[in-house]
């Protein structure tokens, strides 16, 4: 089934250049989805993240998820909410050390979304991975099976929402991969981050459009996927560890 | 075969009225530690984003898994004929009806939104086994009752048989579920393995036959009623047994991991380096709850005093199995990077720390009180409990 | 007799009814410009319109509908006198006052923003 209407076809020609009869170059900003339609299985969303462009003391990515989110911390590390963090992973081998930032990562098969005994947590069509909170009962199973401990509990009341993420007590919550920007057409607060920065170490893309810069670099390059013995295809993928 | 009398507790009695008091009170206590924990939320407690189940989980799982295996008595009696236990099938579904009443009171108090539990009621994911132990435990409810209902209606006693049998099967798909909670885990490496349903069956076995000899032997010491010995000692050297099957299946969880390459970290944390983990481990459910009261109940000498201390080191064990079970496998770090050192803020690499809080146990022991209350009621309001149990 | 102590009684049930009346109506802060549907199908219908459309918006990623709770807030929280946006759930304000009348509690608020991430639309000052 094909869900493009002659509204979107005639959205994807305005952001196109024609460069010459049938070569069209498509801009390379993501394109806001019509108002109305929903995430389409036609894009699946992900990251590439290169380790070796990322600085160990470099918290960038961190602090802008927690502006655009909302994330207000209680100094209780233990407790407190993180939807994406800065792992620091060396080799004891060798000694080699990276600085990894983990968070959600939005797997074709959530284990997550498999446990949850009330369908709160779900996938997107688009293949972004959701705590629907209206029926998120707290009962925290889906943090037991995350492979990935990507999930946080909300251990306290909360204040100072932001608009696009609400989030309260006992609630489980995650990263949602700025699902709010993408349907907006524009890319992860981290990623936008991670740019300003210079380092651009994070690369947002659709892994299923096959001519994305995120689809051709990972065609052409090596990465690896964190724990993909387990089976879980996750849509972030990594370069350097 | 001798005629059996069923009659109701006295109420109203001193011992009676102390015992509801007491009971009373401590469920009250533990509604007040769950309006604490709820008003304040969860960093109250000792639970983290590392520790997601704590104290109350505990609780309410071994009073869940024992909830099926104090139903055994009454399989036991109706499934395989068994004359011995027969005069106590009623209380044994009782029991199971109230320790599972209990348990699911801990588990679903101690949720977020515990004021959304008619969303866990109406919205079923059923790739989940949460999902599905929701519909086992409120089948096991429907189940044990009308099983209850034959054994105590003669115009049921056509459906007695079927109902016995569909009880004992329901409990044995009823705990797998439970196991499975654990089993179906792949992302700790302390669980994701399908010794965790049939380990679950010998666990409710054990820790099901040990509170129902403890409270057969306190209703009919603080009623006055007789207890013939061998009962007793009987039920002890069944309950010797179970032991034996319990730690069979401790033994293969922990040899088929240790087996496993990638496991020997957890392995040895649990076994060897794990401090609390690994002396309730061996100290407590091993040997004060397994190779003790295993030794005291196979003795020619078993007595009902030593009966009842080995059924209490049993329910002691039980607990703290059931507390390294869940605590101590998830206080043991994820492994993302395996083979790497890892270091995070979000406590990455390192083993988590957990220390149950005050408001929690009481929770815990409420689901105790909540067991008691129904138990106490429904043999003070039914014909429950033979007038007599002592020998012909 | 006892005609008579009933028609007593409902006398007076009338008399504190009239007595009351005009005490009791919420006070609802007006927000400017018109709402998305007719203020009566809101009234009776917004929790419909809200509940479908957060599950069409969360669980399908559909934006831009015509009913939105972050719609609704945008206008209808008010700026205080510090100028910063008052919450809809604060006490007099739009959804409290009615909701406090009709003594339902909301539950959107636990977790969604009581006041729009920018400056209200709605030019009325709380009082």
């Amino acid at each position: 089934m094909t869900e493009t209407t002659r509204r979107d076809l005639l959205k994807g020609a305005a952001g196109a250049v024609v460069l010459a009869p049938g070569l069209t170059l498509i801009a390379a900003k993501a394109q806001a989805r019509a108002p109305g339609s929903a995430a389409s299985a036609a894009n699946r969303f992900g990251l590439l993240i290169d380790t070796g462009k990322c600085d160990s003391g470099c918290t960038a990515c961190v602090d802008a998820c927690k502006t655009e989110m909302g994330l207000t911390g209680h100094d209780r590390p233990a407790t407190d909410v993180q939807y994406i963090r800065k792992v620091n992973v060396k080799d004891p081998a060798t000694g080699a050390a990276h600085s990894v930032p983990v968070m959600c990562q939005h797997c074709a098969k959530p284990p997550c979304v498999d446990v949850c005994p009330t369908g709160a947590s779900m996938k997107r069509a688009d293949g972004i991975v959701l705590v629907d909170r209206h029926i998120c009962i707290g009962c925290r199973y889906c943090m037991m099976a995350c492979p990935y401990k990507a999930r946080s509990f909300a251990h306290e009341d909360q204040t100072n929402q932001r608009e696009a993420n609400p989030r309260g007590k006992g609630c489980v919550e995650a990263c949602t991969l700025c699902a709010h920007r993408i349907d907006a057409g524009a890319k992860p607060a981290c990623v936008e981050a991670c740019a300003a920065t210079g380092k651009a170490a994070i690369l947002f893309g659709d892994l299923a459009d096959p001519n994305s810069e995120l689809s051709r670099r990972v065609a052409a390059e090596a990465s690896t996927r964190i724990r993909a013995d387990l089976g879980t295809g996750p849509a972030v993928r990594y370069q350097g560890i | 075969m001798k005629r059996i009398t069923f009659r109701e507790l006295t109420p109203m009695t001193t011992g009676w009225l102390a015992l509801m008091g007491a009971l009373l009170v401590v469920a009250a206590i533990a509604g007040a530690a769950v309006l604490y924990m709820e008003h304040q939320g969860h960093w109250v407690t000792g639970m983290t984003n590392q520790v997601v189940w704590g104290t109350p989980h505990v609780f309410a799982i071994f009073l869940i898994v024992a909830a099926s295996g104090a139903l055994n008595v009454a399989s036991i009696g109706s499934v395989f004929g068994r004359e011995p236990y027969q005069p106590l099938g009623r209380l044994s579904g009782l029991l199971a009806i109230a320790l599972l009443a209990g348990g699911l009171a801990v588990l679903v108090l101690d949720l977020g939104r515990p004021d959304r539990l008619i969303v866990a009621m109406t919205h079923f994911n059923f790739k989940s086994i949460f999902a599905w132990n929701v519909i086992l435990y409120s089948g096991f409810f429907a189940i044990v009752g009308a099983y209850l209902w034959t054994m105590m209606d003669w115009k049921m006693k056509g459906y007695y048989k079927g109902a016995a049998v569909t009880a004992f099967v329901w409990r044995l798909v009823l705990t797998t579920g439970t196991g499975s909670i654990f089993g179906f885990l792949m992302a700790r490496d302390a669980y994701n393995s399908a010794v965790m349903a049939p380990l679950f069956i010998a666990m409710s076995f054990a820790f099901g036959l040990a509170a129902f000899i403890l409270v057969v032997m306190g209703a009919y010491a603080g009623s006055g009623r007789p207890v013939a010995p061998e009962l007793v000692t009987r039920m002890g050297r069944l309950l010797g047994l179970f032991c034996a099957a319990n730690l069979y299946f401790v033994a293969v969880q922990h040899l088929t991991a240790l087996y496993m390459a990638d496991r020997g970290a957890v392995e040895a944390f649990i076994l060897a380096d794990g401090g609390i983990y690994t002396l309730l481990f061996w100290g407590v459910q091993v040997a004060l709850g397994g190779l003790v009261p295993m030794a005291i109940l196979f003795s020619k000498n078993a007595t009902r005093c030593t009966v009842r201390f080995a059924a209490i080191l049993v329910m002691i064990g039980g607990f703290a199995q059931v507390y390294v079970i869940l605590i101590g496998g998830q206080a043991f770090p994820l492994n993302l990077f395996p083979g790497m050192e890892v270091s995070s803020s979000f406590q990455d690499g390192v083993v988590g720390t957990y220390a149950p809080s005050l408001p929690e146990v009481l929770l815990g022991i409420g689901g105790f009180a909540v067991a008691g209350l129904i138990t106490l009621v429904g043999a003070t309001f039914l014909r429950i409990l033979p007038d007599s149990l002592a020998a012909d | 007799m006892r005609a008579w102590v009933l028609s007593l009684l409902m006398g007076l049930v009338w008399l504190t009814g009239q007595a009351w009346a005009g005490d009791i109506s919420p006070v609802i802060p007006k927000a400017q410009g018109a709402c998305v549907d007719e203020p009566q199908a809101m009234r009776r219908h917004h929790f419909d319109y809200l509940k479908h459309q957060r599950d069409d918006t969360l669980r399908s990623g559909i934006r831009g509908a015509k009913y939105s709770l972050k719609e609704c807030v945008s206008c209808h929280a008010l700026r205080g006198h510090d100028g910063k946006a008052v919450p809809v759930n604060a006490e007099g304000q739009f959804c409290q006052s009615c909701h406090s009348y009709a003594a339902v509690s909301i539950d959107c608020f636990t977790c969604h923003a009581t006041v729009p991430d920018k400056a209200p639309k709605t030019a009325g000052v709380t009082q």
